[in-house]
């Protein structure tokens, strides 16, 4: 799986759990929380549906790994890979 | 006279007591002294201050705006539906149960996120509160909102959330790390109106009554309270229910056989005093209404639509469902006590009855004691339109009959194809509205499990 697929993944999942953002024209390496309004109760709403739809882990140490969807995807893709 | 029986509770008695209960304390100045010099404003004593409905909201099975279910009531238009129903099958399977559904647009006041993560109670809640605001009339914008209180009648809440979270893991094998976080939240017994909170602004005090299917009711009766105190100057007060969401309650009622059937016609199910009738309709709905300080209201230029002038509410200490109708009479002559009137100045009691076999009875034998020899009261119900509301049904009843403040009209309970003579009261509005000369008050009842009634009285607001 590519970094890009990855990233999609993550988009996908924003825009079932915040469906009154514009996730078009996100910029990667910028932090999610600063161009849309999410809020903590939201990343573990991504949390949630990583491991429900994909059976992926992220330990609460790595939340901030999550931050932006470059980050996401840096730190998820080898996890997808792996599986 | 129109105390068929007497109760012993006098109207004396009953005025002493509050009398007594009200009356201004030897250090109220010294606690005024303090709030003030804190900055924090404290009105009191406010206890004799008239209470008044100014604005209302509601979605219920047949309406979402008072206009459009008053015409309803008044047309005979009931709407209650089929729907399925987890587990409600042959062993276990999807089933069917009759249920009243609101078909109000919950975008109109909530985001889709907001949708997302709160509840249905929560939505309803929102619609009926915003619906409510608006109707006011008030400078929402512009008034302190850490002024006003939120008071939400429930007959539960969190059971919809939790059977949606045990299913949820049952997908997972039972794996609690699929949990939602969003449980607690959603199933916190005030969450409905926190959730009126969060999306209004206001950050004066919040919190629901629980208080089975007397919630409407006593929703109203806090706000009335709260306003007398002094809490709050302005108050959204009312009751809310989502429990069609919930097979649980459906089941409860099913296992008690208590839940309505009928061959043919859903819209026949719900059939208070019919002889045939055979249990509850399960409905969810929301009523709120704004209450102010009479002198607040016409300070501002309020629509004043009601003044509320008589309340109680008392407990059967008898039996877990079973109603006791001598209870629910004394319920009904302490509150008459309260607004100081007699039984016979009465012009409509709208009934809880829920078509059950046993309670319809029990309660027509309260209302026979108390109005009995009244030739000018009239008695009808509004679950034969639109289900047990639950937790909203007092006050979506109450908003049912105010319009007949302005046009002397009853409407009537329908479904009565075969009056049970168990429940055959004289002045029973039955199929057909009924006009009279003038409606100038209004008795409101709502009973609940656990043996809690409330009876709220509504009188015609005249200056």
């Amino acid at each position: 799986m590519t970094e890009d697929q990855v990233q999609q993944i993550v988009i996908d999942i924003i825009n079932e759990i915040a469906p009154d953002e514009d996730t078009t024209g996100l910029k990667p390496e910028v932090n999610l929380r600063d161009q849309m309004d999410l809020d903590s109760m939201d990343f573990l709403d991504i949390v949630m549906e990583l491991r429900k739809q994909h059976g992926i882990e992220v330990p609460e140490e790595d939340y901030p790994e999550l931050a932006s969807l470059k980050s996401c995807s840096d730190y998820l893709t080898p996890k997808f890979n792996a599986k | 006279m129109c105390l068929a029986i007497q109760i012993p509770i006098t109207k004396a008695a009953i005025g002493q007591n509050f009398e007594s209960a009200f009356a201004p304390k030897q250090n109220f100045s010294t606690i005024d002294s303090i709030t003030a010099s804190r900055g924090i404003p404290y009105r009191f004593p406010m206890h004799q201050s008239r209470i008044v409905i100014t604005g209302v909201g509601l979605t219920s099975p047949n309406g979402n705006s008072l206009e459009e279910y008053r015409k309803n009531l008044l047309d005979g238009v009931a709407r209650i539906q089929m729907i399925d129903m987890r587990y409600m099958g042959p062993k276990g399977a999807i089933g069917q149960v009759p249920a009243g559904v609101c078909d109000f647009d919950p975008k109109k006041h909530q985001t889709r996120k907001e949708l997302r993560v709160g509840t249905r109670a929560g939505s309803i809640a929102i619609f009926a509160a915003r619906e409510a605001i608006a109707s006011s009339g008030l400078d929402f914008e512009n008034y302190d909102k850490s002024r006003i209180g939120v008071y939400v009648g429930t007959t539960e809440h969190g059971n919809v959330e939790t059977e949606n979270e045990v299913y949820n893991i049952s997908k997972f094998d039972y794996d609690t790390k699929f949990w939602t976080h969003h449980h607690n939240p959603r199933t916190v017994a005030n969450n409905p109106a926190g959730e009126i909170t969060i999306n209004t602004g206001i950050t004066g005090p919040h919190y629901t009554i629980g208080a089975a299917c007397a919630a409407g009711n006593a929703g109203l009766i806090q706000a009335l309270q709260m306003l007398r105190l002094g809490e709050v100057d302005f108050a959204l007060a009312g009751g809310v229910s989502e429990s069609i969401q919930s097979f649980g309650i459906f089941a409860g009622f099913k296992s008690q056989g208590a839940l309505g059937t009928h061959e043919t016609d859903p819209n026949k199910v719900s059939r208070p005093f019919d002889k045939t009738r055979n249990g509850i309709v399960v409905s969810e709905g929301g009523c709120i209404y704004t209450l102010e300080r009479l002198e607040d209201a016409q300070a501002r230029g309020a629509n004043i639509m009601a003044e509320i002038i008589g309340y109680r509410i008392n407990s059967d200490a008898s039996d877990y469902v079973l109603p006791n109708p001598e209870r629910q009479a004394e319920c009904m002559h302490q509150a008459l006590a309260v607004a100081g009137i007699e039984a016979g100045e009465v012009d409509i009691v709208n009934t809880h009855a829920t078509s059950t076999p046993m309670g319809d009875i029990q309660e027509m034998k309260a209302i026979a004691e108390v109005f009995g020899d009244c030739p000018t009261t009239y008695v009808n119900n509004t679950k034969s339109y639109i289900g047990h509301c639950m937790g909203a049904a007092g006050a979506l009843e109450l908003a049912g009959n105010l319009p007949s403040f302005q046009d002397n009209i009853i409407h009537p309970t329908i479904n009565v194809e075969d009056l049970d003579p168990e429940c055959a009261l004289a002045n029973l509005v039955i199929n057909e509205p009924r006009k009279v000369d003038a409606v100038k008050v209004i008795l409101n009842n709502s009973f609940g499990m656990l043996g809690i009634n409330s009876a709220l009285i509504l009188k015609k607001f005249e200056d």
